[in-house]
């Protein structure tokens, strides 16, 4: 199996997702350019979190006109496993791989600091190792986190169950102190309608290791290398 | 343009200079040349009023690989790899234009790490601000400069923020400090620190005749014209009609910089390289001609420029951001274009080196400006200017005001019992803007980015570990512009020592320093004596702890309308953990594990955070500093950490040991409150002011005096009677004085009780003070 | 040949920004004011030799597929000569 970090000018967690994949994970992983077209030989790719191209007109606006993306929406139409961390889900909401966008914070500052997570569901390639209802303690890093999406994609999002993680406190309840942005549903994740596309504001790559304080994020990885090598096993 | 008298005052040069360029020159300088002269011969650029005190700082050391005089200071920490780090000073834009002016700051340091070739790693800034709490509108504060003062502090942490955030650099921690003097003055001094393996370090030398010097970056605009002079320069009400020369930051920019000088550099073909920081082109193409010996011929016609029709002038001064110079190898300019190109970026050879060790500067086919380097630089004015008379000042006792003090907070809860009213006083320290939480600040930093932050904000040292070896990298910023107000000499030497302690907190061996200097005008004969003092205490302080000074800042004219600020040195330690699993934190670990206090306490009231907080006064001499007690302490604290047998150590300084507990207590990320409960008998023992009279100012001295060298530790039961062994083969002073667990703090001598309250209604207000004050700040500028 | 591009969030979508001026002017004094709306506007200098049609067509493309995001935001191109 082998995952591919995408960088943009502007990334800056790639490094980050990098180090995670191959040191903690203990993975085959490459960097893939935004300037390359062909994304051929990789079973996963991330989109790592950063400021794209600047971000100056919107998050994401421009890294989705990017060679490397039109690559990456057709890995996605074939069923490729595409995860999104923050400004990569910024990103995949302009590209339209998910629905909805992130707005400015609701206090309009950038905000990072630990936040409890709430996984919802464990029924895609990235949740399979948590438990349902796990509360997990995630970095969040962002100015830009305010998850909207208008009332029609919102029931969709509920009633398909593609809301992944929501903001909760320690008790896993996802009440309104608890949502630090501001986001729609306290929504901290979602995937789209094959489930083989998430985007999430927290920063698993930055709760992979007790030295950091968290290892909540790591099982985030765990489960997309347990998912793709029963892939890879069906497809073998 | 023919040069006047008043052209050359409104270039910020004196008649007697005006002379002296003429004479380096043999002629009259051209327009362009004056210019170039008026920004390498300013304060900012020429030290010319430091230059002669600067020199008596220590500047060797074991670990030091590059000293003062390039982009950074470089040290070795073992493994092949090196530590580039610097502070300077970005208090002049800050003040005109909060938002870019903070975020230039940052952009500026970043690059004078990367031109080093070392990747940054981590940044950090020392800020001081004017009050911005309501309750000190005073006359000297009023209503609208509390107002101004929020916005200032808001725009500058958001223009850190903003800059560091996109570059992707973790800002991991500093200090945010308080006064009156700052109201007008804010200093924002930027930090920033880099890794470089020992063989790809880079100078900003221009070597080898023939080679191609090359622009990259940015493209040059009218922005910042004269911020070099300005920073020389006192405010006026017409400062604030310079706005339209604010340079603006381009974080993206400065990232794809940052990664395609490092691709250059690896690339064999870069000889010398700087970052056009103040007075751009000027001051990057003399300054690389002048190290190597060597002269800069450039042709401004290639320089690629954002606006039409700009001057020879214009362009030699634009302080335009995110732009470099490079001298690449005759031969293999293509290659550096192309890196660049990859990246974006403009990349165009502007001209080369030459061996007549003069800047030749050509614009439209004409000569506009030629001069020797030597002219620009170790020709540059230095003054020795005057400095009022040494008297020793004549210190007041603060015992009146003291007692004014616990006085009038009696009458305000209704209660004179010592332990109601030392418990209100601890209450309303932890809640005053100096000493409150910080999270309000450092939550806006992107802190963790790089995955190396492992101690988070609030720590006494910020904590990365180096990936590529088992070490960690502690800083500390520390200033105390109030001691320094109050002795200069004595003030600096305190700094030094306590940036050395809390670095020793986190487990780390304190190894070199960096500095940001910032003082009023130079003219005034108080504030060189200042100045001057400064550098001998800091000197003193690094001689002792073998700790090199490897560069730094200074900034002068740091006043408005006539009111200067304090004497405000900041010092930058750089320590190194030989292992990262003895990192140390200060908070309590565990229920039951021994507290102990390392260090003696002193009658030291005078200057306190607990006199001017709570008496808005500065009065008496400041805390009295032994070294040799201080290293004692020092090594002890190192030696049982390295052993294994601490939990926690604090240093216990401003605000005194109450202060200092508590913030023991309070949570953290993942560990909730812990309470303790101490008995200072056995401590008070061991210090000179048991025998003191007054056994109310005893109280206020042990409990919020600051007496400097004093770390609060905490060990397992099992381990306190080693830490005490360790203490007495040192020779420092050491006592059990109480025991981690409940929900209180409470501080008791025999059977008396100090203080004691719950631990979550301090933390409260310690916690919600600064967002209380903060997030009413009305309209964002941005 | 100028082009200009408003860009506004559609209505109904949250704008903090907007609401935190709002407050802001409120607070200083300002009266009458009863909503801020905040957006963005681009000035773009357009190739000569285009006539005002191909113009607006492309300009009004650029504003959809690039400036503006539709999931909240509207646009309005003006031409100018």
């Amino acid at each position: 199996m082998k995952f591919g970090v995408v960088v943009f000018p502007g990334s800056n967690c790639d490094h980050d997702t990098y180090h995670v994949i191959s040191k903690v994970l203990g993975q085959p992983v490459d960097f893939i350019w935004h300037k390359d077209e062909r994304i051929d030989g990789y079973d996963a790719i991330i989109l790592p979190g950063g400021f794209s191209y600047g971000d100056y007109l919107r998050t994401g606006a421009i890294a989705r006109f990017s060679p490397v993306m039109r690559s990456v929406k057709g890995f996605a139409a074939s069923g490729g496993l595409v995860l999104g961390i923050c400004n990569g889900f910024q990103i995949l909401c302009e590209a339209g791989l998910l629905p909805g966008t992130l707005l400015r914070n609701r206090d309009l500052k950038f905000i990072c600091e630990h936040v409890n997570v709430r996984v919802e569901r464990t029924d895609t390639p990235f949740t399979v190792s948590y438990r349902k209802g796990q509360v997990l303690s995630i970095p969040i890093a962002h100015g830009d986190g305010n998850y909207f999406c208008d009332i029609d994609t919102l029931r969709e999002l509920e009633s398909d169950g593609r809301i992944i993680f929501r903001y909760c406190d320690a008790r896993g309840e996802a009440t309104d102190a608890a949502n630090p942005n501001g986001s729609l549903a306290n929504i901290a994740g979602i995937c789209n309608r094959e489930r083989n596309v998430v985007g999430l504001m927290p920063h698993p790559e930055r709760a992979s290791e007790s030295l950091l304080g968290s290892n909540d994020g790591r099982l985030l990885f765990l489960s997309l290398a347990t998912s793709l090598s029963e892939m890879l096993k069906l497809r073998a | 343009m023919k040069i006047t008298p008043e052209i050359i005052e409104q270039h910020n040069l004196t008649g007697d200079e005006y002379r002296r360029i003429a004479a380096l020159l043999k002629r009259a300088p051209t327009f362009t040349e004056l210019g170039i002269f008026s920004v390498m011969w300013s304060e900012h650029c020429s030290y010319k009023s430091s230059r002669i005190h600067l020199k008596r700082l220590p500047v060797e050391g074991d670990c030091l690989v590059q000293g003062p005089g390039e982009n950074a200071g470089i040290v070795d920490i073992g493994d092949g790899w090196c530590a580039a780090f610097k502070i300077e000073s970005h208090n002049h834009p800050s003040f005109i234009e909060p938002y870019q002016g903070a975020a230039t700051g940052v952009g500026g340091i970043l690059r004078d790490i990367f031109t080093m070739g070392a990747r940054p790693v981590a940044a950090l800034n020392s800020l001081r601000f004017g009050p911005v709490r309501d309750q000190d509108d005073s006359a000297e504060a009023a209503g609208s400069v509390i107002a101004r003062n929020r916005r200032i502090m808001t725009g500058v942490v958001k223009g850190i923020g903003d800059y560091g955030n996109a570059f992707g650099v973790p800002t991991i921690g500093g200090e945010v400090v308080f006064a009156d003097c700052y109201s007008l003055n804010p200093l924002v001094n930027a930090f920033a620190l880099g890794l470089v393996r020992r063989e790809q370090i880079f100078y900003g030398k221009a070597e080898g005749v023939g080679n191609a010097v090359i622009y990259v970056g940015a493209k040059t605009g009218r922005d910042g014209i004269h911020g070099a002079t300005m920073a020389s320069a006192e405010f006026d009400d017409a400062a604030l009609e310079k706005r339209p020369t604010v340079q603006v930051g381009d974080p993206f920019a400065e990232k794809l910089l940052l990664e395609a000088c490092l691709e250059a550099m690896r690339s064999g073909a870069i000889v010398g390289i700087q970052d056009m920081g103040a007075a751009g082109l000027t001051s990057s193409s003399c300054e690389m001609g002048a190290r190597a010996g060597t002269g800069i011929e450039i042709n401004l016609d290639l320089v690629p420029q954002r606006e039409t029709g700009m001057t020879a002038y214009e362009m030699m001064l634009s302080e335009s951001q995110e732009r470099m110079l490079i001298v690449a190898e005759r031969g293999r300019e293509r290659q550096v274009h192309e890196i660049f190109a990859r990246w974006d970026l403009d990349a165009v050879t502007i001209g080369r080196v030459t061996d007549d060790q003069k800047l030749r500067v050509v614009h439209k086919g004409e000569v506009v400006a030629e001069i020797p380097n030597s002219a620009l630089t170790d020709e540059a004015p230095r003054y020795d200017r005057p400095q009022s008379s040494g008297n020793e000042a004549v210190h007041v006792d603060p015992a009146p005001y003291l007692n004014e003090i616990c006085g009038r907070i009696a009458g305000e809860i209704g209660s004179s019992d010592l332990h109601d009213v030392l418990t209100e006083c601890l209450r309303r320290l932890l809640a005053s803007p100096n000493l409150a939480c910080k999270q309000w600040v450092w939550k806006q930093y992107d802190h963790m980015v790089r995955t190396n932050t492992v101690v988070l904000p609030g720590a006494d040292a910020a904590v990365i570990r180096v990936k590529e070896t088992r070490r960690s990298l502690a800083v500390s910023l520390d200033g105390n512009g109030r001691y320094c107000s109050v002795d200069a000499r004595a003030g600096a030497r305190l700094a030094v020592v306590e940036a050395a302690r809390n670095v020793v907190c986190s487990g780390a061996r304190p190894l070199a320093v960096t500095n940001c200097l910032n003082f009023a005008s130079p003219e005034r004969p108080e504030v060189m004596r200042a100045f001057s003092e400064t550098i001998d205490g800091m000197s003193d302080a690094c001689r002792a702890l073998g700790t090199p000074v490897t560069g730094g800042n200074v900034s002068f004219y740091n006043e408005t309308e006539g009111r200067g600020v304090y004497p405000t040195p900041v010092v930058g330690m750089l320590g190194v953990i030989e292992d990262t699993r003895q990192i140390t934190t200060p908070w309590f670990a565990e229920a039951g594990d021994r507290i102990l206090l390392l260090g003696a306490t002193g009658d030291d009231l005078g200057a306190t955070e607990f006199l001017e907080s709570l008496g808005g006064v500065v009065a008496g001499g400041v805390p009295e500093l032994d070294l040799e007690d201080e290293l004692a302490v020092q090594r002890t604290c190192l030696r049982a950490i390295s052993a294994g047998l601490l939990r926690s150590a604090h240093d216990c300084s401003d605000g005194g040991l109450a202060v200092a507990l508590a913030e023991c207590c309070f949570s953290h990320y993942r560990r909730d409150s812990l309470g303790a409960r101490l008995d200072l008998r056995e401590h008070l023992d061991l210090s000179g002011i048991r025998a003191m009279a007054d056994a109310d100012r005893r109280m206020l001295a042990l409990l919020f005096g600051e007496t400097p060298g004093r770390i609060i530790v905490s060990a397992a039961p099992d381990r306190a009677d080693a830490v005490m062994a360790l203490a007495a083969q040192e020779g420092a002073d050491c006592a059990v004085i109480g025991e981690v667990g409940g929900d209180r703090l409470s501080i008791s001598l025999g059977a008396h009780t100090l203080i004691d309250e719950r631990v979550d209604v301090l933390e409260k207000l310690w916690r919600e003070s600064l967002p209380g004050h903060l997030d009413r700040a009305g309209l964002d500028e941005r | 040949m100028q082009a200009k591009v408003y860009v506004t969030l559609k209505n109904g979508v949250l704008d903090p920004q907007g609401k935190a001026i709002h407050h802001a002017a409120e607070t200083i004094g300002y009266r009458g004011l009863t909503d801020v709306r905040q957006g963005k506007f681009f000035e773009i200098k357009l190739d000569e030799t285009l006539d005002a049609e191909t113009a607006r067509i492309e300009i009004e493309k650029f504003a959809h597929d690039v400036l503006s995001n539709p999931v909240i935001e509207d646009y309005r191109v003006e031409i100018v000569g």
